[in-house]
């Protein structure tokens, strides 16, 4: 039987250490809904999701009442828009429609964000996904709860050059479209390489095409428990602290895994996975910063970082696949800049730079996230962030991401504001040495050598 | 049977079990276990409580016992036992 000191530690990590369960995400497969008109087709998304959805928010109201703890975000993920609207879509303008029908389906239902416009051009690129892409500025400014991904490259096939550059560009005008807002845009635009087809969080959550008609997947949260847990080592060794971060992601996990159960059962949808994430907020202690300087590291980014990282996230995997069979996502630690207000004050005091944030995302499970950059960044040397970390991802064979804010009129020493979740962050120097000439050659990176497995 | 797990936490003064009891039995849930320490002059109480032959909906009883637990100030939550349960054992 349950006792009272675990019953109290259990409460202490939902009222102190802000444990939470960051997200339920519905996916939602639009395929079925494809019309040779966009009309028809706008008109069977509404229909497809709000029906399917109807559910999602009062469900996870319900469990968050029962078991008295806190589910930040219900969302719902879409099959790439780039598929879906191939049939009838021969305009931007025709793509940026279904944009504004599914932020009103996602207002309708009373989500906060609906990702899945998106493209997945990994090695080639068709006419429709070059639209959706082409049109993810306007889309972006249009609407407030639409978030767009791209996938550019992946371990098998190779990084897709042309839509590396391309994307550049597409960063960049989203930025100048929303330029008045901070350029906000981007905070819902991510790239990626080896893009999970079950991530449940934003702005890169998608319903994959290998995925069932609907699925629910929660991400579960949790820095400030682990970083608790870290503290109460002292000075212990590597072991200890490893076998500490281990156990406590174990019963992180196991609320996620508690949750996702009672969410599929409750809406009779499929329960798919849980995503491990440690996902920090801008909340004081919700910090992954934190956790690595609890470990010894006087600011985030000086040397140690990227080995307590390691550490970090290796240990938070090993706990939470024991805890739950269908672990997927991107499962790891999240290091995004405005989200995570001990990252942010580590860029203030000066320890942490664009460049080790680089090497960070080496072994974290995405990559440069929520990062703002002086607006007056060139499209070529976005792309050339974007094609070193698309780079790390092929040969790591891992997934790697960008999400990165040239914000219009600022430069370093700025700060932009975002809001809510998305928080904000001080403008970060990038190199002024230019990308341009290796950017334009165009065509393909080439897979790499260890991708011919068979 | 659905378990649930009640839990008071608050400075200790006369009369708390008394008045989270009374309410429970007017509410008709069965209190299956108690176990209650004193840390550093606070009241930590433990109650696994079945709630299945309540009168109340689930969410009425944790509505009441939370606004209970303010008059007495004490923090009463009433929360479904799996959190625990899949948090805690193997």
């Amino acid at each position: 039987m349950i006792n009272l000191n675990e019953v109290v530690e259990t409460n202490l990590m939902i009222e102190k250490e802000n444990l939470d369960v960051r997200t339920i995400t519905l996916g939602i497969s639009l395929l079925e809904c494809m019309s040779d008109s966009v009309d028809t087709l706008c008109r069977k998304i509404y229909d497809r999701i709000a029906y399917t959805a109807k559910d999602l928010v009062k469900t996870g109201n319900e469990i968050e009442r029962d078991y008295a703890i806190k589910v930040v975000n219900k969302r719902i993920s879409v099959t790439p828009i780039g598929l879906v609207g191939s049939s009838c879509c021969r305009s931007t303008d025709d793509f940026v429609k279904i944009a504004r029908t599914l932020d009103k389906v996602s207002e309708a239902v009373g989500v906060n964000f609906i990702g899945g416009y998106s493209a997945l051009p990994v090695k080639g690129m068709t006419e429709s996904e070059r639209l959706l892409i082409e049109s993810i500025p306007e889309a972006l400014k249009e609407t407030e709860r639409v978030c767009s991904s791209v996938a550019l490259g992946s371990t098998k096939v190779g990084i897709n050059m042309d839509a590396v550059a391309l994307m550049g560009r597409v960063i960049r005008k989203s930025a100048e479209l929303t330029a008045d807002k901070d350029s906000i845009a981007c905070s819902k635009l991510v790239v990626f390489c080896n893009a999970p087809d079950d991530n449940p969080f934003m702005a890169g959550a998608f319903h994959g095409v290998t995925e069932a008609d609907a699925v629910i997947n929660v991400g579960v949260s949790g820095p400030g428990v682990i970083k608790h847990a870290v503290e109460s080592v002292g000075s212990g060794d590597f072991g200890v602290l490893g076998e500490t971060i281990k156990r406590t992601a174990f019963k992180i996990t196991r609320l996620g895994q508690l949750v996702a159960q009672e969410a599929s059962r409750r809406m009779g949808i499929p329960f798919g996975i849980v995503d491990l994430s440690l996902a920090p907020t801008p909340a004081i202690g919700d910090s992954i910063s934190d956790i690595i300087e609890a470990m010894g590291i006087e600011s985030t980014g000086a040397p140690g970082t990227t080995a307590a990282l390691a550490l970090l996230n290796d240990q938070v995997k090993k706990g939470g696949i024991m805890a739950s069979s269908y672990v997927g996502g991107l499962s790891g630690a999240f290091i995004p800049v405005s989200e995570d207000q001990g990252m942010i004050n580590a860029v203030k005091r000066g320890s942490l730079s664009i460049e080790k944030l680089e090497a960070m995302t080496c072994i974290c499970s995405v990559g440069l996230d929520m990062i703002a950059i002086p607006g007056s960044t060139p499209a070529s040397t976005i792309s050339g962030i974007i094609a070193d970390e698309m780079a790390i991802g092929m040969v790591n064979q891992k997934t790697t991401a960008v999400r990165v804010i040239p914000v219009i009129g600022k430069d370093v020493g700025d700060t932009a504001h975002f809001g809510g979740l998305l928080g904000y962050a001080p403008i970060m120097p990038v190199s002024r040495f230019s990308s341009e000439r290796f950017i334009s050659r165009g065509g393909r990176i080439p897979a790499p050598v260890h991708s011919f497995r068979n | 049977m659905h378990k649930s797990i009640l839990t008071v936490v608050g400075k200790d003064q006369v009369g708390i079990i008394a008045k989270v009891c009374s309410y429970l039995a007017d509410s008709n849930v069965n209190i299956l276990d108690i176990s209650q320490t004193i840390v550093d002059g606070y009241f930590n109480m433990m109650m696994i409580v079945d709630t299945n032959a309540s009168t109340k909906e689930f969410s009425a009883l944790s509505s009441e016992l939370s606004s209970l637990g303010d008059g007495i100030g004490c923090i009463v939550k009433l929360q479904r036992e799996e959190i625990f349960e899949s948090m805690q054992r193997i």
